[in-house]
């Protein structure tokens, strides 16, 4: 088989420990860089700060759904006991929404849970096919590894000047994240 | 954490347990043993719908016996696991991380156990879906005052919720497991479970919220579900049940088997798996037997406090249901229950108590046989009410413990499964609370 012409994806640097890293971050925010990220194995706290990057809506979309969920099923509960199948136990009116409330927060809980879940699987834009699962050195992403990537796509994004930038700002074993297919 | 482990020994010892080539001769005794008990479950669980709830003991006056007694024993049980993850996250108490895992697999496998027996109880165990508010051909909606549909809705959204909870803790640790994978089958397995995560800070951004606003519902969530479960009791007119005090009562009764259950647990992990002794500390130990003292407290609280307002509502049939519980026939269960809950804590206020493993493992049994009896105690008030003349007694049949011995089976199986194939340890939140793991400056 012919080899074929090799795409370049992005670059990917690796950066020795937090400190570095968060250091890199904020020099690669005021370069103007827009398609990029930082990897680490666990949540390093200040660097939404030092990337710039604005606050999650997930909190905004949860309450959204927990008011949805909460108006829809006090309108269930009310149209099945007091409109569609009306009875009278111990004497309650038809719409006991007081003895409704256990019902109400579980539905509230159990869509917010959902939503945060399913929306957070959404925001964070997962891939099982991602330009990063190239190189073969970012296995050490979910162990000890800290690294930046640049993605192609980026408008700043120079195949030899982000490349020379990454090792200038401390980017260790920086390599062209390439693939043929 | 002992032993001062650098980001890549945390991965490699808690990544390794889940790896091991060779199974280990103490997992394959502990299946054979447990997986029989749960094939047996299956078993009495057919022959209960074969022949329908006639096999158990339940009867007049006594129509609740070891069923309801062992669902809220289990659901219990299952709570302390969501209090580790949860409401200890909320606090930012850093020493949740090494426990919280497997006190969630915990929950999920006990809460499992603890929804069987609602559900083979019903009777006619083919028309269930009459709980769920489906369109039917009677067009009846099920009744959203009982107590009993708020429990169906409680103990599924518990179950749900914490589940979803579990697996987004696991997804950063099923991607390295998926970058460690060595063959191409585990790679693909856990390649596909871990959901393509890559670590970006832009992911973790998202992923940290939303375990945020998941802890901050699994808050409330855990409190409402034993307060549900309670209000099964305290909404109906009998003496001895119909009171207020139910719903805090049955939390901190939750929380204090729950925390046993953690500790015999653990304790067993770290006799087979001497590796997790660097994570599961004697520290740890130590906290959760002080979180027993105070809730073994709040439990003998309330026991004095029903008593006491037996005495003081000046009803005699308050009264006689408490001096019955204490004095009559099944007396020796509300004893037992003492002994176990009340006095069995208080070991725990010497320091050499709290740190001997051979004194914490006994107490914890303790503690689970204690709260078993509680449940036990509080249902049995049924087998005698106002008039004499329908008292009775109530003994369980060979199904009742089959059923009950055969939860353990199952929660055993599913347990082992866990510490065989799934980091039991979350290798991400452990990794984020090591001393140099923060940028200096921030924290």
């Amino acid at each position: 088989m012919e080899a074929t012409e090799r795409t370049t994806y992005g670059i990917l640097a690796q950066f020795d420990g937090p400190d570095k890293l968060i250091e890199a971050a904020a020099k690669m925010r005021d370069k103007g860089f827009k398609q990029w990220d930082v990897h680490s194995p666990y949540p390093i706290h200040g660097m939404d700060g030092a990337m710039g990057e604005e606050r999650s809506r997930l909190g905004l979309m949860v309450a959204a759904m927990a008011l949805l969920g909460g108006l829809g099923i006090l309108y269930f509960t009310y149209w099945t006991s007091a409109v569609d199948y009306r009875f009278i136990i111990s004497g309650k009116p038809y719409f006991s929404y007081i003895a409704y409330i256990p019902i109400f927060f579980a539905v509230c809980v159990l869509l917010s849970a959902f939503t945060a879940v399913f929306g957070m699987l959404g925001l964070v834009n997962s891939k099982f096919h991602h330009p990063v699962f190239y190189s073969d050195n970012f296995a050490k992403v979910t162990d000890d590894g800290f690294f930046v990537s640049v993605l192609a796509e980026d408008p700043s994004f120079d195949k030899v000047q982000t490349k020379t930038f990454l090792e200038e700002i401390g980017g260790t074993n920086v390599e062209y994240l390439e693939g043929d297919d | 954490m002992l032993g001062n482990p650098g980001l890549h020994d945390v991965t490699e010892t808690i990544a390794g347990l889940a790896e091991r080539k060779e199974t280990p001769i103490w997992w394959w005794v502990a299946m054979g043993i447990s997986t029989p008990i749960a094939i047996m479950l299956l078993a009495v669980v057919g022959y209960l719908i074969w022949n329908g709830i006639g096999v158990w003991g339940v009867n007049n006056p006594v129509g609740w016996g070891w069923a309801i007694v062992n669902f809220v024993w289990w659901v219990g049980i299952g709570h302390a696991g969501t209090l580790i993850s949860a409401i200890l996250h909320l606090l930012r108490q850093k020493w949740r991380t090494s426990i919280n895992r497997f006190a969630e697999a915990m929950t999920l496998f006990a809460v499992m156990c603890a929804g069987l027996f609602p559900a083979i109880h019903v009777g006619r165990i083919w028309v269930i879906y009459y709980m769920f508010p489906l369109p039917n051909q009677m067009a009846m909606w099920p009744n959203w005052r009982s107590p009993l549909l708020w429990d169906m809705f409680a103990v599924g959204t518990y179950f749900t919720v914490s589940l979803l909870f579990w697996y987004t803790g696991l997804i950063p640790d099923l991607a390295t497991l998926r970058d460690r994978a060595k063959n191409l089958t585990r790679k693909k397995i856990f390649g596909a479970l871990s959901l393509g995560w890559r670590g970006g800070n832009r992911q973790w951004k998202h992923y940290e919220l939303a375990y945020l606003i998941l802890a901050g519902i699994s808050t409330p969530l855990v409190l409402s579900v034993h307060s549900v479960v309670s209000t099964d009791f305290a909404t109906s007119i009998l003496p001895g049940w119909h009171t207020t005090i139910f719903p805090p009562y049955f939390v901190a009764g939750a929380i204090f088997s729950g925390f046993a259950m953690v500790i015999t647990l653990a304790i067993l992990a770290r006799i087979v798996m001497p590796e997790t002794k660097n994570y599961i500390t004697m520290d740890h130990l130590e906290k959760m037997a002080k979180v027993i003292m105070v809730t073994g407290l709040m439990v003998g609280y309330a026991y004095s406090t029903e008593f006491f307002i037996a005495w003081y509502s000046a009803w005699e049939y308050e009264r006689f249901a408490f001096i019955n519980r204490a004095f009559g026939p099944f007396a020796w269960a509300y004893w037992i229950m003492i002994t176990c809950n009340v006095l069995t804590p208080q070991i725990f206020w010497f320091k050499k108590m709290r740190q001997s493993v051979v004194v914490l493992f006994i107490a914890s049994i303790f503690v689970n046989i204690g709260m078993w009896f509680e449940r036990f105690v509080i249902v049995m008030t049924l087998h005698r009410d106002y008039l004499p003349s329908s008292w009775g007694y109530y003994t369980p049949t060979w199904v009742d413990i089959a059923t009950y011995i055969g939860t353990f089976g199952l929660f055993f199986t599913l347990f082992l499964l866990f510490l065989r194939f799934v980091p039991i340890i979350a290798i991400a939140e452990v990794k984020a609370v090591l001393p140099h793991a923060q940028p200096h400056g921030h924290h």
